[in-house]
């Protein structure tokens, strides 16, 4: 499979993670998108750095060829993907082990 | 030097988060084996693609930006790529939820949540 399908089952896969599988609807909430909103924007930073280099190279016949700062578009997927399911698995692992901090959002400020 | 150029940019990418965990106290090294629960599936999954599309000439790597060591095949900067992005993701998310404590990610408890149900020992928490 070309890395641009790749890229599109595993935005696929990691959404079905988050929304069916592990259900923490990361999708759905604010501080999901802000986070990934700074990483996205640290990811163009350093991919922008490997591919610009050149550190990385690749086959210009399993790309679409749309690049942003150097990296082609599909980066762009494959961190989304990655940081989706990471986050999803941070915060169901949070959730099994007894939810959060034990603690109710709002009250966090309070903690020494 | 130009072979620590790739090794350089992950180590950036720890020192650029380390302020949150300094500063905004996110307290994610601390808790260690949730944050290894976390990162295990995408690096699997991610080291396997990575494998599978050098092994198939998808991308390739410019050994003069390496170290020259190499690990199930990639160049082992690529394999801590898989443990360093992921580790940044899950910093920034909870320096949102520092930042932003009623914005919910979905690990916190029911409220009010009775007191009886919290964990003893939370330490990993």
């Amino acid at each position: 499979m070309s890395y641009t399908a790749l890229v599109l089952v595993a935005i696929t896969a990691a959404a079905a993670v988050d929304l069916l599988v592990l259900r923490t609807f990361l999708l759905r909430r604010k501080a999901f998108w802000t986070a990934y909103a700074i990483l996205g924007g640290f990811q163009l930073l350093v991919n922008g750095v490997l591919t610009g280099l050149r550190v990385v190279r690749y086959d210009p016949a399993t790309i679409t060829g749309l690049r942003i700062a150097y990296a082609p578009v599909e980066d762009l997927g494959f961190g989304f993907a990655l940081i989706l399911l990471t986050l999803c698995c941070w915060v169901a692992a949070g959730r099994q082990a007894g939810g959060g901090r034990g603690r109710p959002a709002g009250s966090r400020r309070r903690r020494p | 030097m130009r072979h620590l150029t790739y090794l350089a940019l992950l180590a950036g990418c720890l020192l650029g988060t380390a302020p949150l965990e300094l500063l905004l106290r996110t307290r994610v090294y601390p808790r260690w084996r949730r944050l290894l629960i976390a990162l295990l599936p995408g690096f699997v999954v991610g080291v396997g693609w990575d494998a599978y599309a050098v092994a198939s000439r998808q991308w390739s790597f410019d050994r003069r930006y390496l170290l020259g060591l190499s690990v199930a095949g990639l160049p082992v900067e690529e394999v801590l790529f898989f443990v360093v992005i992921p580790l940044c993701a899950v910093l920034t998310l909870e320096a949102v939820r520092r930042r932003r404590p009623n914005w919910s990610i979905g690990d916190e408890p029911a409220w009010p949540a009775p007191i009886e149900d919290e964990p003893a020992d939370r330490t990993d928490q």
